[in-house]
């Protein structure tokens, strides 16, 4: 079983205060915290744990600067064998769509069974990298999976989260591209042992040329969406403010959820 | 240009996981172990598992081997969340691994080590007495030679990590003879609990640390080998010394990452808290608070961080591990008497984590070298004229 993680460095946002850049399409990223893409670090996760049960490799792959070399290795510490970070300032700007383009190119020439992302980033949240790149590979996927129950030979049987507490159960054909979702295991923690034992792992390097991406394919020119503007949501509209007794303030409190649909 | 304040990526990446950990693992039982007065066995092995004991340690010996500033990341980020955990780490680490690493023989060292580095035992440093405090070389514990066998007789005090079920050992320092000048000859001594005339008895009722161990230990005719001498005898002194100086770098990472708790912990609520209509943070006398505490931390963290980059790079550090423990534990005392006045009245309740923060702070003034002694070391550094006791 050879599995292929994409994994994206981002930053922070839960708790920090957002600032947008001069630029108006952006945020202000300076004195923010990075780190692996929530998501990212449940499909590392659920990687490693394929390998355990299964055999076989697991490749971390990440779009990104030279900075993306501490999530790449955070994930080599969890238990992945290989690492390669594409990096060319021609990716810069890249949407969903370029950044597939990148990593489909990257991924053509190596064996898997499996690719894994998560279901999106935190930053731009799109969730399109994942079924971008199995169309692009012409192989199968299955997005917000919460659980691979199992693969024999060529098929995996796997979990989908659906609206409304809805699950699926669908076999997939293998290869194929899973975007997994949150919760679908318990990462584990890179011990110090971990870390140090990857800390001068070689990480493979490859930009524009090595991946046979014509310039006009990736980065702004690449891309299918482009950003206008960038804003924070007005603070304020929408909350009402419930005063009363308490007896009024829960029968208001009913009548609401009832009215908007949070009760049944 | 050889002065760089970036931490490269390996330190980034300890403090992440110790971060985490520390976020997932110890803050949601934090509050109920330290209410309960209940040492965490189960956190230890953690912590053991995850690398954070024997940071300075080679790795023949089971150790991660990331030296000070690894280790002083790793325990500033528990000291964030929980003071007592942090304090298990610290004298598990400075005050257990340490003598027995650095002084003990290749048999000691491979008898202990590797499961104290694996969290699965703790060591422990047996220094302070009833009447032997900050004059820690007025010991009244003695240990006699009679034939291949040590006896010791005495007490000792407010030890931490040595009345656990996990405490295995205890480096006892004792009166071992009289040295030419007359004063006491002392010497370090391992006694593994459990010796027949060995006791040791867990402390409760504490104000700080109320999750870590602290135990009461009592020898009574204790025998133990004459080969569980750690290094030569009458080296205890000067062992003593040379662990308090590494001892003092975790109690300083302990203020700064408690501080920085603190301090968190007064933004946020400085951010949700509303009063005549306004987050009271958006008060001038709140906001300068606010700033003054980031200030302050950050002048601690250079001083702290500084010290380790000597202890790593085998530059004398005494001095500095002085102040840095001098700046960093009496900046927690501001930062945390802020964190509370910003809180009111909800600050005073336990449901409060600032509140643990508050009562752990004083610990940092008193242990392992009170902020008095901390300053004798200073002056007697600096050459001030005679001798600084007074």
């Amino acid at each position: 079983m050879d599995i292929i993680v994409c994994v994206k460095r981002v930053p922070e946002t839960a708790e920090a205060d957002i600032v947008i850049d001069s630029t108006g399409k952006g945020i202000d990223k300076a004195g923010l915290v990075f780190d692996i893409n929530e998501w990212d670090n449940y499909a590392v996760e659920e990687a490693v744990l394929l390998k355990e049960k299964y055999g076989g490799s697991v490749t971390v792959i990440s779009m990104g600067p030279e900075e993306s070399n501490e999530t790449l290795r955070r994930a080599l510490a969890m238990g992945g064998d290989e690492a390669i970070r594409l990096t060319d300032s021609a990716f810069a700007g890249s949407d969903g769509h370029a950044i597939a383009t990148v990593l489909s190119q990257a991924i053509k020439p190596l064996p898997y069974d499996l690719i894994l992302t998560g279901v999106q980033a935190e930053d731009d949240g799109y969730g399109q990298v994942g079924p971008t790149l199995a169309k692009m590979l012409g192989i199968n996927h299955a997005t917000v999976v919460n659980g691979i129950e199992r693969i024999e030979g060529n098929t995996a049987r796997v979990h989908r989260e659906l609206e409304g507490g809805l699950e699926e159960i669908l076999d997939l054909e293998l290869p194929a591209v899973l975007t997994i979702q949150s919760g679908i295991n318990e990462p584990r923690y890179v011990s110090i042992m971990g870390i140090r034992k990857v800390a001068k792992k070689e990480i493979k390097v490859l930009g524009l040329t090595d991946l046979g991406i014509k310039p006009d394919e990736a980065g702004e020119n690449g891309s299918k969406t482009v950003i206008e503007r960038v804003f924070l949501p007005p603070v304020g509209e929408g909350a009402e403010m419930l005063e009363g007794t308490v007896e009024n303030i829960a029968e208001r409190v009913v009548s609401i959820l009832k009215e908007k649909g949070g009760v049944a | 240009m050889a002065l760089n304040f970036d931490l490269d990526e390996e330190l980034e990446s300890i403090r992440k996981m110790v971060r985490a950990f520390s976020e997932k693992e110890i803050a949601p039982v934090a509050e109920e172990l330290d209410e309960k007065e209940e040492f965490s066995v189960q956190l230890t092995h953690r912590m053991g598992e995850l690398g954070l004991l024997g940071p300075f340690v080679s790795e023949q010996y089971g150790g991660s081997d990331i030296g000070y500033m690894g280790y002083i990341i790793a325990t500033e980020e528990i000291a964030r969340i929980d003071g007592s955990q942090a304090a298990t780490l610290a004298a598990g680490n400075s005050l257990g691994i340490y003598p027995i690493y650095t002084f003990g023989s290749e048999e000691q060292k491979r008898q202990w080590l590797p499961d104290l580095c694996a969290g699965q035992k703790l060591a422990s440093f047996g220094l302070t007495e009833p009447d032997a405090g900050s004059d820690a070389g007025d010991s009244k514990t003695t240990a006699l030679l009679d034939g291949d066998e040590w006896v010791i007789n005495g007490s000792k005090i407010f030890i931490t990590n040595s009345s656990s079920d996990i405490s295995a050992v205890c480096i006892v320092q004792a009166v071992t003879g009289k040295r030419p000048d007359g004063r006491k000859e002392l010497s370090c001594i391992l006694v593994p609990n459990g010796t027949p005339g060995f006791s040791a008895k867990t402390m409760h009722k504490k104000m700080v640390w109320r999750a870590s161990n602290t135990g009461e230990l009592y020898f009574a005719d204790c025998r133990v080998p004459k080969e569980n001498l750690l290094g030569r005898q009458g080296e205890g002194f000067h062992q003593m010394l040379q662990t308090l100086d590494g001892g003092r770098l975790s109690i300083a990472a302990m203020g700064l990452g408690g501080a920085q708790g603190a301090y968190e912990l007064a933004m946020k609520y400085a951010h949700e808290r509303e009063q005549f209509g306004r987050a009271i943070g958006s008060f001038q006398v709140n906001a300068f608070k606010l700033a003054d505490m980031y200030t302050e931390i950050e002048m601690a963290r250079l001083l702290l961080y500084k010290a380790c980059w000597l202890a790593d790079n085998k530059k004398p550090y005494t001095k500095e591990s002085a102040m840095a423990k001098l700046v960093c534990s009496e900046t927690y005392h501001r930062v945390v008497n802020h964190a509370v006045q910003l809180h009111g009245g909800y600050g005073l309740m336990k449901e409060y984590a600032v509140e643990r923060h508050y009562r752990n702070q004083k610990l940092l003034d008193i242990g392992e070298g009170t902020s008095e002694v901390q300053r004798i070391v200073i002056a007697r550094h600096i050459g001030v004229p005679g001798d600084p006791r007074g």
